[in-house]
């Protein structure tokens, strides 16, 4: 494990400052790497350093980690109570247990001219611009992956709540009820607060999860048109196996490893302070 | 849906019913496509899916035993690298990894999948064993070794059957994750006949001009099916594995 895990970490980050010939060159695949605004290509963007690829897993996170997070616990409360809900969750939960990369097809399917649901409706809708196929289109081709990879990842928040549902004693809602609350107020007051230290595992795994986003991207649109969608991800692989840049994807690796770091620490200390 | 209607039937959406003629002719097509035969692909899913949760399975087992019986100095600090380790996305060490395995002559051979399943499955197997075994009454462990048993008689005759529900978690989670990867297998293997099912999904039903989707989404289903399976008959075992891994931490 040390061998195939610890020691090509450290090697990632010592490849990072080699040139292609192994001399020591510094920050300078940083800054080529950093500074190519071949990669920044998103159309009503503006054109500015730091990566592509970068921005679009910040976009990607800002949308997704809200939406998977709020539908989750909606759906975990939602589900509670209802008879049959094992059903529904195990089908939502389908997404979970998908390989990636048939999410990817089913994802690109969805989002296609006149196969897909999504398409279909807009077209319904008469919005004419959002009835073309969005994987195909780089103002759309970013969306239509992390709306789809919503659906692929909401399991996972619904079922950790659900589980936190499961350890709130049942008396504390029946003794909400006799004072009067509503179900507003007891979410506010009950449910929100007990559940809350599963927020931490779940917006850092969702962000995790969202850093590590390589299959479907692969496969929906391959980080295009252009490089409309691409992925630190998927942007390394490119560099390493596509363009034989085996350092500036090394570059983009330790990128991804210190952005992991930042992410788990927290997570590290709160289990510690348990 | 899309997997057993016609390929002239869909073009126009799955859900327009009329004309509609259930057809299942697209599975045999992906099963044995003439180029990237599907059935092939699901046979070397297996052969590389087995051996990645049988090895971690055991040496993760015992190292997750040792963390939750035994103290040695560094154990916390070797406790925090673990979970770090958890963390990390398979993309930081990828280079290096395919520069060694191509030294070793491992490219296009499933040992280098094996290995690497195998490693990357290892820190959180150890880290939810870990939180098994010490839910475990010590009691019992003691009583036998007053009797005169050894440390690994123990494990072996005590510990491990206590601990099937949580290694049953670890099989089904870990099958999973191995069937379904698609990154590394990207990496490793290139030889066509050597594909794996889940990087046969790219090119089956790919025809010149257009994709055939009737077949694309049958390829799809057969390649789901397995994992679906395995979460519908050990849903329990895999929820709390799920639930164990992440929130007990």
């Amino acid at each position: 494990m040390l061998f195939l895990v610890v020691y090509p970490i450290l090697q990632t980050v010592y490849l990072s400052f080699l040139s292609s010939s192994g001399q020591f060159v510094g920050l300078s695949n940083y800054s080529e790497i950093l500074g190519d605004t071949d990669i920044v290509n998103v159309a009503n963007f503006p054109k500015w350093p730091p990566l592509g690829a970068l921005v679009h897993n910040a976009i990607w996170i800002l949308i997704h980690l809200p939406l998977s997070m709020f539908s989750g616990l909606a759906l975990a409360i939602i589900l509670r109570d209802v008879k049959g809900a094992s059903i529904v969750k195990s089908i939502i939960f389908i997404g979970m247990v998908t390989p990636l990369i048939v999410g990817g097809i089913i994802l690109q399917y969805t989002f296609t001219e006149r196969f897909g649901l999504v398409t279909a409706f807009f077209d319904l809708l008469g919005v004419e611009e959002l009835s073309r196929t969005w994987t195909a289109l780089p103002n759309t081709a970013l969306f239509a992956l992390i709306f789809g990879s919503v659906w692929l990842w909401t399991g996972f928040s619904m079922i950790i709540y659900s589980a936190g549902l499961a350890t709130i004693p049942k008396e504390y809602y029946e003794a909400a009820k006799i004072d009067g609350a509503g179900p507003f107020k007891t979410f506010q007051r009950i449910t929100f607060p007990l559940l809350r230290p599963l927020n931490i595992t779940v917006i850092t795994m969702t962000i995790l999860y969202d850093l590590k986003i390589f299959d479907i991207v692969y496969m929906a649109t391959f980080g295009g048109p252009g490089k409309a969608s691409t992925v630190l991800a998927f942007e390394m692989w490119l560099q390493g196996f596509r363009y034989f840049n085996p350092n500036g994807a090394a570059v983009i690796a330790t990128l991804l490893t210190l952005l992991t770091l930042v992410v788990t620490i927290p997570m590290i200390r709160y289990m510690v302070r348990r | 849906m899309a997997s057993i209607r016609p390929f002239g039937e869909i073009l126009h959406g799955w859900w327009s019913l009329s004309p509609f003629t259930a057809s299942l002719t697209s599975y045999p097509e992906a099963w044995t496509d003439p180029y990237y035969p599907l059935s092939r692909g699901l046979l070397n899913s297996f052969i590389v899916a087995v051996p990645s949760t049988i090895i971690p399975l055991f040496t993760g087992a015992l190292a997750g035993y040792g963390f939750a019986r035994f103290s040695f100095r560094i154990k916390s600090y070797l406790f925090l690298t673990i979970v770090l380790l958890m963390a990390l996305p398979q993309q930081s060490v990828v280079i290096p990894l395919f520069q060694i395995m191509a030294n070793l002559r491992l490219i296009d051979n499933y040992l280098s999948l094996v290995l690497v399943h195998s490693a990357w499955g290892l820190p959180w197997i150890i880290l939810f064993m870990r939180n098994f075994f010490s839910t475990l009454p010590i009691e019992v462990e003691e009583a036998a070794r007053v009797d005169g048993a050894s440390d690994w008689k123990i494990f072996f005759k005590i510990v491990l059957p206590m601990a099937l529900p949580a290694l049953a978690s670890v099989v089904v989670l870990q099958f999973m994750w191995v069937w379904n990867d698609f990154f590394l297998a990207k990496i490793f293997i290139y030889e066509e006949s050597m594909y794996l099912a889940t990087q046969r999904i790219e090119y089956v039903g790919r025809e010149q001009f257009r994709v055939n989707w009737g077949v694309l989404s049958a390829a799809s289903i057969i390649v789901m099916i397995v994992p679906i399976l395995i979460y519908a008959l050990l849903q329990k075992y895999y929820v709390r594995g799920m639930i164990g891994w992440t929130v007990k931490g």
